[in-house]
């Protein structure tokens, strides 16, 4: 019989112990492990063209016109449906995706290191917000700024990366991530504090590293007005550290929660890599102006990651000012928080939230918990529309779904208690 | 039954939302909890209790 109580601890001692660190940039294909040319990774659990859903058909197609594949939406929807593209999650590749998360191979992408554990997790540079690829946009200028980042934006980070890491001053996410929760955020719908803290860590590397005054005023206007820019960083931090917690013979705690627009996927630590999944919700979301209910998409996005970690609808207690955006009000965002510590296998020694006296945030998700009081995450999320082409249609609250978790319980008491 | 006739009921709801909202339009004291039964089978729920230690 096991000891679970023994495993969740371990796996939860070896999330908090994660110490993740950017330690680079690089193209995708020369960079993460497994990335091959005519292959586009993606969020959530795996996919094939015909269930995608309309964001994720809309970011491929994108991808493919950035890649060079295709010159029109048109061609470029017929290469993904003719089976030469390979579709693989994301999480397959140590990487992460938020919305869409289509990774190309010639996309710049961040490198995070666990310098507790020695892993590395991959993601790909922030948009930004509205008709953007990871929403399913795919227009014209969809494509020249995906160009526009790799051309102008990545060389100024990827040599102010470099800079740092040189000089022994590799940016710390964690640290970033526990003040960021004390400036206002929960990093997954609210980045603005991250990513100040980012760009005021990197600054002096930029500017010590960049002779073009030009070229460095366009990427602090572009990093400035994209509140969301660490969101990504934040999310390959959080990947770094679950997969150290992962493979705990005897753990029921959760590693990976994902959504591709279709499905809702989750991995449990003493489950291996195995997906379960099930029908992704709906989210409630505030829409934007001009859009209804009935054009949001399903759930989608890497970026379920935020709450796995700790943090995001977890941690909404500490981002009252994120109801403007998402809905509710700031009571209700607490009472998120406090909910989720009846599903969590622990609290966090780094990550505080100063409106709950500093306690630390509800960490390490528990399966069995989930099943046994019907109580599931909630996310804050971000809602794309669920045609091809449309971008964001609000941002707003869901629940993960319980059928997966179900399933989870199921194998988990299949397994343990066959031994 | 007279006290309850005299002062109005007041009302504990357990569950469906919509039935404590129809109480407070008659703006009669109600309190709600918000339960739904369990979502797992009582087998699974058994299982589990046996991984967790108990009978």
């Amino acid at each position: 019989m096991i000891d679970l109580e023994k495993a969740n601890q371990e796996a939860l001692s070896r999330l908090l112990a994660a110490q993740p660190l950017i330690v680079g940039m690089g193209i995708a294909k020369e960079t993460v492990p497994g990335m091959k040319d005519k292959m586009l990774l993606h969020a959530g659990p795996p996919l094939t063209w015909e269930t995608a859903s309309g964001p994720i058909r809309g970011g491929v197609m994108a991808a493919c016109m950035y890649e060079g594949w295709a010159k029109t939406p048109e061609e470029a929807e017929k290469l993904a449906a003719s089976g030469a593209i390979a579709f693989d999650p994301c999480h397959h590749h140590h990487a992460v995706g938020p919305m869409a998360g289509i990774m190309s191979p010639s996309m710049p992408v961040f490198v995070l290191e666990n310098r507790t554990h020695g892993n590395k997790a991959y993601v790909t540079m922030n948009e930004g917000l509205g008709k953007v690829l990871r929403m399913g946009a795919f227009g014209p200028e969809v494509i020249e700024h995906l160009q526009w980042m790799e051309k102008t934006l990545y060389p100024v980070l990827k040599a102010a990366i470099e800079h740092a890491v040189k000089k022994g001053e590799e940016p710390d996410v964690k640290n970033m991530i526990a003040q960021a929760l004390h400036m206002g955020d929960e990093l997954h719908n609210r980045n603005k504090a991250g990513t100040s803290l980012f760009l005021r860590t990197l600054a002096p590397h930029m500017v010590e590293t960049c002779t073009n005054s030009a070229q460095l005023a366009e990427v602090f206007r572009f990093i400035d007005k994209t509140d969301h820019f660490f969101l990504n960083i934040a999310m390959a931090a959080g990947k770094a550290s679950l997969e150290a917690a992962a493979g705990i013979e005897g753990s029921s705690m959760l590693t990976v929660m994902a959504r591709n627009g279709t499905e809702f996927g989750l991995q449990v630590s003493g489950l291996g890599d195995r997906w379960f999944t099930c029908e992704a919700a709906l989210p409630d979301v505030l829409l934007f102006p001009g859009f209804t209910r009935e054009d949001t998409n399903r759930d989608i996005g890497d970026s379920a990651i935020m709450e796995t970690y700790g943090v995001g609808g977890f941690a909404l207690a500490a981002a009252p000012a994120i109801v403007q955006f998402i809905g509710g009000t700031p009571k209700d965002a607490a009472n998120y928080t406090l909910e989720m510590y009846e599903i969590t296998a622990g609290e966090n020694s780094m990550f505080t939230i100063p409106a709950l006296n500093f306690r630390g945030t509800p960490t390490g998700i528990d399966v069995l918990k989930v099943v046994e009081t019907g109580i599931t995450p909630v996310l804050d999320t971000g809602a794309a529309h669920k045609e091809p082409g449309k971008g964001q249609v609000g941002a707003g609250i869901v629940r993960m779904p319980m059928d997966a978790f179900l399933k989870a319980a199921e194998a988990f008491a299949d397994k343990y208690l066959s031994e | 039954m007279k006290k309850l006739l005299k002062e109005g009921p007041k009302v504990v709801n357990i569950g469906v939302e919509q039935f404590y909202l129809d109480v407070k339009t008659q703006k009669a004291e109600a309190i709600v909890w918000d339960w739904k039964p369990p979502a797992a089978s009582a087998d699974l729920l058994a299982r589990l209790k046996r991984i967790k230690g108990g009978n």
